[in-house]
């Protein structure tokens, strides 16, 4: 596969690996965190860490949307798929995210809630368009890659003038997460961001500005292929061997430093700031995720329907709030790969693919080292 | 004296299938005699027995079962009665069995067009033909709409193992080979391309077809050294490797390189977020087989048309943990893992 092979070819991984090993000082240890989950995933597809030397260490982050999001968020969006008339789309992944009290949208599903998967915003505005009477109800969830469609779905709904469709909106930011993370004190030591390229495609560089300047930690934007990751690693680590910590771009091919200003504007238009919004794992972190502008509140599910989403509690065993913040790995969880497993998840780590746990359990689970 | 010679008007093929065509009454005689029967035609529907007999000869036999719910029911390369034919005979074949006799049932939603139905049906009577497996009895249902989607199939089929060979699930041991007959994926990607909401333009066409030809030509080369063969349908190569692993007690270790991906089909997979080796096939088959006859039996299926793209992938290994591993060519090893859930195209 043209423009993908390349950014996989083993021996040019080895090269990387060589030249890596050569520039790091063996008089200390590099801590990274992917953000991404997407970059988690592919570290363990792809058996990185094989390639890293020993001091080399990557941390996962909580780059992953289905795994910050409270089971409050779960519950209040099998509230809304059991109201009458209300048909909730969403994104497949969601569907086997435990939920208070054992439940799962998946359950609502077969308990007779219509629930339907889609892969897109524009597949939920459809199923608006063909059954007027019903309330569709499309649940957002992600970082900044996927808020631009939610935004076009409201603007095209506008258009369209389909009073029966609304957002259940739990987009996310990226930069106020790393705020979060490097701002707690007892947290996990980190050197240095993997950040992630389709964040930035949208977002730009400069939103990161704060990573560097306020708490002096290099960040490298960087693509999802293998070498992609592997270039960035080798980036930090000559910022640090250097002294400096800059905010860089390893993915020239797509990310530039102002970002997508259309995308930005389209986005800056329909969303405003939430005061706060509560994360797995991260707690409550200020000005942290989106809602719709008051202009656009007809389109709000949250509003529309009344929707309370009060914090609940995650299984106390479940460690995935400390896996997400980097503090512990999948294997210092008691109930990983034992009664925790993709099949029959108990947190939401074990659930997406991009999760930590499913990262490792999936791929890595011989590898003694992680334990 | 004279009787009124019954009038029976021809069945409309443009019309659509109504709960009359299930009620055992002249109607579903109809559909069955203007449908399936002119379809699927042979000695043994033409004697309009609710079953039909059939000299055995001596030695095994192996039976299957099978039931057809693909959606949508027409994909590029096939449909669901070509692949009702091709899917029976290949889990026949898959024991290294001559295939006999297939059955099949149909269970039609009620509204569903005749036209369609009779295209399902001429499908599967070429396939039948081509393969020279016969339906030799079959059933029809019809339900009332929303009770299924379109036409459901349930097959049987027969067939007859030739002396000496047993192949299973169990037999593989440390040392063996791994093989496959051609390029994985190709069956999941034709069907996600015309999945609605997913379509995609795309050139790929499902594999599906009957293997016991390409079976019977390893058989002849190096039958006493294949220990088993299985058709890599749902859950794709890592859930017939992961379920090999289990049943043998061994593990595998796979060469990423040497698993033979369609480029295209290795883009579509990279665009929906999908793992080849988790995407079916319904034309391809894994077979394990002592590390001696590996050229023998190489040489078998890539001498036979559906087998031209055959390979060696990897190895059975100890494992007490019966792990599938892959090396991949970026340099690291990986688990390859059953899929947990539906397979899903990612969601950021």
């Amino acid at each position: 596969m043209k423009y993908v092979d390349e950014f996989r070819d083993g021996e040019l991984a080895r090269g990387v690996a060589e030249a890596l090993a050569r520039i790091v000082r063996l008089d200390r240890d590099y801590r990274f965190m992917e953000f991404c989950g997407g970059h988690t995933h592919a570290i363990s597809r792809y058996g990185l860490e094989d390639l890293l030397p020993s001091n080399v260490r990557m941390i996962h982050g909580p780059g992953c949307p289905v795994c910050v999001l409270p089971i409050g968020r779960i519950d209040a969006a099998i509230r809304l798929a059991k109201l009458p008339k209300v048909t909730l789309c969403t994104y497949a992944d969601l569907m086997r995210v435990p939920a208070s009290g054992g439940a799962s949208l998946m359950k609502a599903k077969a308990d007779g809630a219509d629930i339907r998967m889609v892969y897109s915003t524009l597949d939920a505005l459809r199923v608006a368009e063909a059954e007027p009477d019903r309330e569709v109800v499309f649940f957002a969830i992600g970082f900044e890659t996927t808020t631009p469609p939610t935004a076009l779905a409201v603007r095209r709904a506008i258009e369209k003038k389909l009073d029966n469709f609304s957002i259940f909106c739990n987009h996310v930011l990226t930069p106020a997460a790393m705020r979060a993370i490097l701002g707690d004190r007892g947290g996990v030591e980190i050197d240095g961001f993997v950040g992630p390229s389709h964040v930035s495609a949208v977002i730009g560089l400069r939103p990161y500005g704060f990573v560097a300047e306020d708490f002096g930690k290099p960040l490298v934007v960087a693509g999802f292929e293998p070498l992609d990751v592997m270039q960035a690693i080798v980036m930090l680590v000559r910022q640090l061997n250097e002294g400096r910590c800059d905010v860089e771009n390893q993915y020239g091919r797509a990310v530039v430093s102002e970002g997508n200003k259309k995308a930005q504007a389209e986005m800056a238009d329909i969303f405003e700031l939430r005061e706060t919004f509560e994360w797995r794992g991260l707690g409550c972190v200020p000005a942290s995720a989106l809602r719709l502008r008051d202009a656009y509140a007809a389109f709000d599910a949250e509003r529309r329907f009344a929707i309370e989403t009060p914090s609940a509690k995650d299984n106390p065993a479940c460690e995935c709030g400390a896996i997400l913040r980097g503090a512990k790995r999948p294997h210092d969880c008691k109930l990983f790969g034992t009664v925790c497993t993709p099949e029959t998840p108990m947190g939401s780590c074990m659930v997406s693919s991009e999760g930590a746990c499913a990262a490792q359990w999936t791929y890595r689970r011989f590898d003694a080292r992680a334990a | 004296m004279s009787t009124i010679k019954a009038y029976r008007r021809k069945l409309d093929l443009l019309g659509r299938v109504d709960l009359s065509h299930g009620a055992g009454g002249r109607a579903m005689a109809q559909l069955i005699a203007e449908i399936f029967h002119k379809a699927l035609d042979n000695d043994w529907l033409r004697r309009g027995n609710d079953q039909s007999v059939f000299e055995v000869g001596a030695g095994r036999m192996a039976m299957t079962t099978d039931a057809f719910v693909v959606s949508p029911l027409f994909f590029p390369g096939g449909d669901i009665g070509s692949l009702a034919v091709h899917g029976t005979v290949n889990d026949i074949a898959m024991s290294g069995a001559q295939p006999l006799y297939l059955s099949a049932s149909f269970i039609i939603e009620e509204g569903f067009s005749l036209a369609d139905l009779a295209r399902i049906a001429e499908s599967m009577g070429a396939a039948a033909r081509e393969t020279g497996v016969p339906v030799i009895t079959g059933d029809t249902k019809v339900v009332e709409r929303g009770k299924a989607d379109g036409v459901f199939i349930s097959t049987a089929g027969v067939g007859v193992v030739p002396d000496g060979l047993d192949l299973s699930g169990d037999k593989a041991r440390a040392g063996d080979i791994v093989l496959i007959s051609g390029s994985i994926g190709d069956h999941g990607v034709a069907i996600m391309s015309k999945r609605e909401n997913l379509e995609f333009d795309c050139e790929i066409r499902s594999d599906s077809a009957a293997l016991h030809g390409l079976v019977a030509n390893m058989v002849a080369a190096a039958g006493a050294s294949l220990r088993l063969m299985r058709d890599p349908t749902r859950g794709g190569l890592a859930a017939t490797l992961n379920e090999i692993a289990q049943q043998s007690r061994v593990g595998f270790r796979l060469d990423d390189a040497a698993i033979p991906v369609k480029p295209e089909v290795a883009a579509a997979c990279e665009l929906l977020g999908l793992d080849p080796l988790n995407v079916a096939n319904e034309g391809k088959l894994v077979a394990v087989a002592a590390p001696e006859a590996a050229s023998a039996i190489l040489d078998a299926m890539r001498a036979h048309p559906l087998g031209r793209d055959s390979a060696i992938i990897g190895t059975a290994v100890e494992d007490e943990r019966r792990f599938v591993q892959l090396k991949s060519s970026f340099g690291g090893s990986r688990i390859v893992d059953w899929l947990a859930g539906e397979q899903l195209p990612r969601i950021c």
